[in-house]
Order: C-alpha cells, then sequence, then structure tokens
C-alpha cells in the first residue's frame, strides 16, 4: 500500500508538469495583449521596456520555465520562511530564511506576489466550500440509507425527486432565488458576503452565520443531490447481498445489521465519490461566489481573466488542478485502504 | 437404437406445441414497453421535444423580434401579475412582459432557448462523437489502449470550469472576427464544452467493447475475414448503443447547464444575443422589482435539465436487459 502510494505520488508529478504546460500554452496561444491598455501615446520603445518589465522578453520556454522556478522552488521557500517567522506551530524553530528576494510570481494587476493574493482570498473560499461540503455529506448520507433501506417508499420517491431537482436547478438560478426569498422579501439574511467581517463576540458570529447559511446552502444542494443517489444505489447493492442474509439469520436486531455491516461496506464507493467531488465543488463555487459577492479565489479567477492578468490566471487554474489531482490520488489510496480485496500490485 | 414404439396419439397432441403465446417482440419494442412504464421519464421526453419544437418554430408562431425596442412599453408585467396586483402595468400584446428596454420576453424566451438548446444539442452530439471514437479505439486497438487512457485521465484532471473561462475569454476575438460574432461565439463555446465533457463516454465505450471484443461473435466475424473497421460499424457500436444513449443524455444536461453558467459568468455569447443564461444574469440586479425575468429564464433552464435528467434515467433503465425483464 505505500509503495502504490508513492509510485502514485512520483506519477502525479508528470501529470501535473503536463497540465501545468497545456494552460501555459493556451495561455501563450490567446491573443490577449497585456499592452493593450496602455494609451497608443506611448511610444514603441518604452512599450517593448514595459513588456520586457512583465518578463514577456523572453521565448515561451523561458518564460515557463522561469514560472515553474518561482512556483515550486521560491513559493515553498517563501512558505517556510513564513511558516517559522509567524506562525505559532513552527515559530520556535530557528527562521529558516531560504527566501532571499528573487523575483517572484507577480500579478499584473495588483504588481504584488500572486500567492500572497491567494493566501488572502483562500480562507473566505475553504470556509463557505468545506462547511457546504460538510452540511451536504452530514444530509445527504442518512437521506442515502433511509430511502435504500425503504426503497420505493414515498420518503424515497420524494427524496429520489428532490435530488433530481437538486441536480437540475443549476446554483445561478438557486441564488438568486434564495436571496429574494430570505433576504428581500423575509429579510433574514444579508445577500453579499461581508468577507471584512471580525468575529468576536456571540452577535458578529450570529451575523457571520447568518451571511454564510445562503451560500453554503445552494452550495450544499448540489452535493446532497450527488451523495444521497450513490449513497442510495451503493446500499441497494450491498443489502440485496447474501452476508445481509447471514447477518439477519444469526438474529442479529435491523439496526446492526443496515448500521454496521451494510452501512461500512456501502461507504466504501461513497467515500471516493466524497473525495473525488472536492474539487468540482471548488469548480462549482466560482458561480456561488460570484452570486453572493463572496471574494474568494473563484472570483479572483474571474476578475483575473477581465483584467487580462495571465500569471494570476496561470497560477489559480494550476491550483486548481493541483487539486483535482490531489484528491483524485486520496480517493484512489482510500479505496484501497477501505477495501483489502483491491491489492494494488 | 431400437426403432421408437408409436406413442399413442393423445400423447402426441399434448408434446405438440401450442404456438408462442404472444407474437415475438423486438428489442427495440421491449425497450419502449419498459420506457413507457417510467412515467417520469415519459414526461420528461414530453417535455424535451415541447421545447425543442417551441424553440423550433415558436419565432414564426410569435412574430415578435426579440431585439426590437419599445420604450414606451418597457417594464411591462406579465400577465399573470394581474391575479394578485390589480395595478401592474400587463397586456395581451406581451403576454411575458417587456424588460427594461422594451423588448418582448417571450420572443427573447424563444430565442434565448433556440441558443440554448442548439448548444446543447451541438455540443453532446460532438462529445459522443469524440468519446465514442477514442473509447472504441482504445478498447478495440491494444496499442492504442495506454496512450489514449492516460489521454483521458490528463483531460479528466483538468479544471473545466476555469479553464472554460480562460479559453473563452482569450479565443473570443479572433473567432468572432472570422465567423461574426454570434457564429464564432456558438462554435468557440460548442467546440470548448466538447473537448471538456467526452470523458465519461469513452470511458463507458471502452469497458464495453474491451469485453465485447473477447465474445464469440467477434471471433466468428474475424474469422470469416471480417475487417477490424466492419467489425467496428457491424458488431460493436450497436452493442455500445445503449451506454452511450444514457451519457448522451447527460451530456445534453450538462451542456446546458454549463452555456447558461458561461453566459451568467458574462463570457457567453455577445449581449445582445439573447440566451437563457444570459437574460438571467442580466435580471438579476432588478430581481427585486421584477422577479419574473429571473423566474422565467431560471425555470426554463431547470425544467428542461430536470426533464433531459429523467429521460437520461428511464432510458438507462429501458436499455438494461437486467432491469427490462421485470
Amino acid at each position: 500500500m505505500l509503495t502504490y502510494t508513492i509510485r502514485r505520488l512520483i506519477l502525479s508529478i508528470p501529470t501535473l508538469l503536463l497540465i501545468s504546460f497545456v494552460i501555459f500554452m493556451l495561455l501563450q496561444l490567446a491573443p490577449g495583449d497585456p499592452m493593450a491598455q496602455v494609451p497608443l501615446t506611448v511610444p514603441p520603445e518604452v512599450k517593448e521596456q514595459m513588456r520586457q518589465a512583465l518578463g514577456l522578453g523572453e521565448p515561451p520556454l523561458v518564460q515557463y520555465g522561469k514560472w515553474l522556478w518561482q512556483v515550486f522552488v521560491l513559493e515553498p521557500q517563501v512558505f517556510i520562511d513564513w511558516l517559522t517567522r509567524d506562525t505559532m506551530l513552527f515559530g520556535w524553530l530557528p527562521d529558516t530564511n531560504l527566501y532571499a528576494g528573487e523575483l517572484r510570481v507577480i500579478s499584473w494587476q495588483t504588481r504584488s506576489p500572486v500567492m500572497d493574493i491567494v493566501i488572502q482570498r483562500l480562507p473566505q473560499t475553504l470556509w463557505v466550500v468545506g462547511l457546504a461540503y460538510v452540511v451536504g455529506i452530514l444530509i445527504s448520507l442518512p437521506i442515502g440509507i433511509y430511502s435504500a433501506y425503504r426503497q420505493y417508499s414515498v420518503f424515497d420517491q420524494a427524496g429520489t425527486f428532490v435530488t433530481m431537482i437538486g441536480f437540475s436547478i443549476p446554483p445561478f438560478f438557486t441564488g438568486p432565488l434564495l436571496i429574494v426569498i430570505f433576504s428581500v422579501q423575509l429579510g433574514w439574511f444579508p445577500s453579499i458576503y461581508d468577507t471584512t467581517h471580525v468575529v468576536n463576540d456571540w452577535d458578529s458570529f450570529v451575523f457571520q452565520l447568518q451571511q454564510m447559511i445562503m451560500p453554503v446552502m445552494v452550495l450544499a444542494l448540489q452535493t446532497t443531490a450527488q451523495f444521497s443517489r450513490y449513497m442510495r444505489a451503493s446500499m441497494l447493492d450491498n443489502l440485496r447481498q447474501d452476508y445481509v442474509r447471514t447477518a439477519r439469520a444469526k438474529g442479529l436486531t435491523e439496526a446492526v445489521v443496515v448500521n454496521i455491516h451494510v452501512l461500512r461496506n456501502s461507504m466504501i464507493p461513497v467515500v471516493t465519490v466524497i473525495a473525488l467531488g472536492v474539487p468540482a465543488i471548488f469548480g462549482g463555487a466560482i458561480i456561488t461566489e460570484n452570486v453572493f459577492k463572496v471574494n474568494g479565489i473563484g472570483q479572483l479567477l474571474i476578475t483575473a481573466l477581465f483584467a487580462n492578468d495571465l500569471p494570476m490566471v496561470m497560477t489559480l487554474t494550476f491550483i486548481f488542478a493541483f487539486l483535482i489531482v490531489m484528491f483524485n490520488l486520496i480517493a484512489d489510496v482510500l479505496y484501497g485502504v477501505l477495501d483489502p480485496r483491491i491489492r494494488y500490485d | 437404437m431400437t426403432e421408437p414404439t408409436p406413442a399413442s396419439p393423445q400423447a402426441i397432441e399434448a408434446l405438440r406445441d401450442e404456438g408462442p403465446e404472444a407474437p415475438p417482440r423486438s428489442q427495440w419494442a421491449d425497450v419502449w414497453r419498459q420506457f413507457l412504464r417510467h412515467k417520469g421519464a415519459v414526461l420528461g421526453g414530453g417535455f424535451l421535444i415541447f421545447v425543442t419544437l417551441a424553440v423550433l418554430f415558436g419565432p414564426y408562431i410569435w412574430t415578435l423580434d426579440p431585439q426590437q425596442l419599445d420604450i414606451r412599453n418597457k417594464d411591462v408585467r406579465p400577465i399573470y401579475t394581474v391575479l394578485w396586483n390589480g395595478d401592474a402595468t400587463v397586456s395581451w400584446a406581451h403576454p411575458f412582459g417587456t424588460d427594461n428596454l422594451g423588448r418582448d420576453q417571450l420572443a427573447q424566451m424563444i430565442a434565448g432557448g433556440r441558443a440554448s438548446l442548439a448548444v446543447g444539442w451541438a455540443a453532446m452530439v460532438l462529445s459522443v462523437l469524440i468519446g465514442t471514437a477514442i473509447g472504441v479505439a482504445a478498447g478495440f486497438f491494444r496499442r492504442l489502449d495506454g496512450p489514449l487512457m492516460r489521454l483521458t485521465d490528463l483531460f479528466l484532471s483538468l479544471p473545466i470550469l476555469p479553464l472554460l473561462l480562460v479559453a473563452v475569454t482569450l479565443f473570443r476575438q479572433p473567432l468572432r472576427a472570422n465567423f461574426g460574432p454570434e457564429g464564432g461565439m456558438f462554435i468557440l463555446i460548442v467546440t470548448v464544452i466538447a473537448i471538456t465533457s467526452w470523458m465519461p463516454t469513452a470511458r463507458i465505450v471502452r469497458g464495453d467493447v474491451l469485453a465485447l471484443k473477447e465474445r464469440e461473435f467477434v471471433l466468428a466475424a474475424r474469422s470469416i475475414g471480417t475487417t477490424s473497421w466492419k467489425i467496428i460499424l457491424r458488431h460493436l457500436l450497436p452493442n455500445v448503443l445503449s451506454p452511450i444513449m444514457v451519457s448522451a443524455t447527460l451530456g445534453l444536461a450538462t451542456a446546458i447547464i454549463t452555456e447558461s453558467a458561461l453566459s451568467f459568468l458574462g463570457v457567453g455569447f455577445p449581449s445582445d444575443f439573447p440566451t437563457w443564461g444570459k437574460m438571467l444574469a442580466d435580471a438579476v440586479p432588478r430581481m427585486v422589482d421584477f422577479p419574473e425575468r429571473v423566474m422565467l429564464p431560471g425555470i426554463a433552464i431547470s425544467l428542461t435539465v430536470l426533464s433531459v435528467n429523467y429521460l437520461g434515467d428511464g432510458l438507462r433503465d429501458a436499455l438494461d436487459p437486467r432491469i427490462r425483464g421485470r
């Protein structure tokens, strides 16, 4: 198992390199010119100098190599320095001072390092997306279990219908719908997510909860629909197996049969689906962040795209790709750990 | 071996076959019967046909131009608003109301549905074609299996929505210059959606082809000298038709949602070209006063996708021979 994990980890490096190369070349092919906004009165030689300053003077492959070096060598150095200097966890270690002031990936919009902006924006996204994911799992698993146990009952039919609706209604419709109902008509929740809000007492905590409910619910609806269907299908498969009949014949109570024997076996595929769904929900978060004006990394990507900020777009897209590859790996490894019948040799 | 003793006439009478109880049914008749038993699928299929016909022939029945500005008749509410609000400005000339520039909403809905469904169908067909070709090639030719499946894995690990956004924003200008604003965007969006959504089809088809090509009928076909190309066309493709049809319906739903999402984020079709997603996005800033402008396109997208999903569900049940017998 360990060798398998290590092999997969090593294999994911060329995958990531290839993906980053594809993204980079796609951006290179793009006709957008970062100098397009510069006034026409600026003489061409000055424009050429500005181009050089943006790192555009080199051939694409050199640019790509520099980007790789900056992301894989310099950024970890900066991160380790920050860990040993400013954090509680590793602050007791001596300051490493690995980073010696080389040029990092610079955003064309703000002229500051891309990673710094990403680190600023990440907590908002993680809070909303992470909470939505947890809520979605907590709602969907019991629904899936119960509707499989009572197949074709009223609950099951209603559950199937609701999950179908959850599949079909896009988040950019549910979002405005919830805003109209809950913030305009009822006035319960704010329609815009205030990221500058600081939680320091009970009232501010309640406000934080209120502003998080709607984005979390919109995202959770999607995950709930997906997972409860998987859970139901997996439970149905297992409930028909012979070992369930054996367990019942032994005289085990129904609760033990369902919750221990069947549930544990049906969780195997569901857990991997849960791991595989993490990157997808980051994609969904792009729309939800746009609807509720959460300034997370999805919103950052959109603004960077409209501003033609290629380093930012490149780095953010790569972060999304990195998440996908990592969670694919986690899903594969989890599958092997949970199901001893599967041997990766 | 001795001659069998002649049996008594009654015994022979009893042994005679009565003939089949029902006339023989073809496989597709069975599929159709099972499909009809899934009420949701029938309703979904019916609604999909209705929407497709409505957007195809709607402009000939409701002949108002969706682009025509009629500023005197702006902000007309839909006709049903009278039910709870007697003071609302409504007019039978605009049953779904008009927007803030006086464009007729019903005509816009028809034109928008045309765009959304056209993108959906085209992207679905293209992605199914790519997926089937790659899946069959990977499953049938062992030498291609490794590279093609690595390619599929690579595409599966691409971040789809960010890449879609990147591709659409970056390649908008040259395509518009070459094919006109609407045609260019149509080609771009359809291609981009198809390129990023063929992978599930390819995987399913490859799995089925791998199992099928070891079967005796393929061996028999090969032993009488059938070429690989003929085997694929004649023996393999008809047998993988059902998973392809199921993944095609799912692909249609995804394509419609993706196009609407792109329009919603403002990177879709040009601003004077209505699609459902764009109508929804344009209406969001004034949705407090005119909620119907969000609701109508939103409900149209949701109902279409819901019906496609139900259709896929029913097709899966109908095409699965293990379920069909019961």
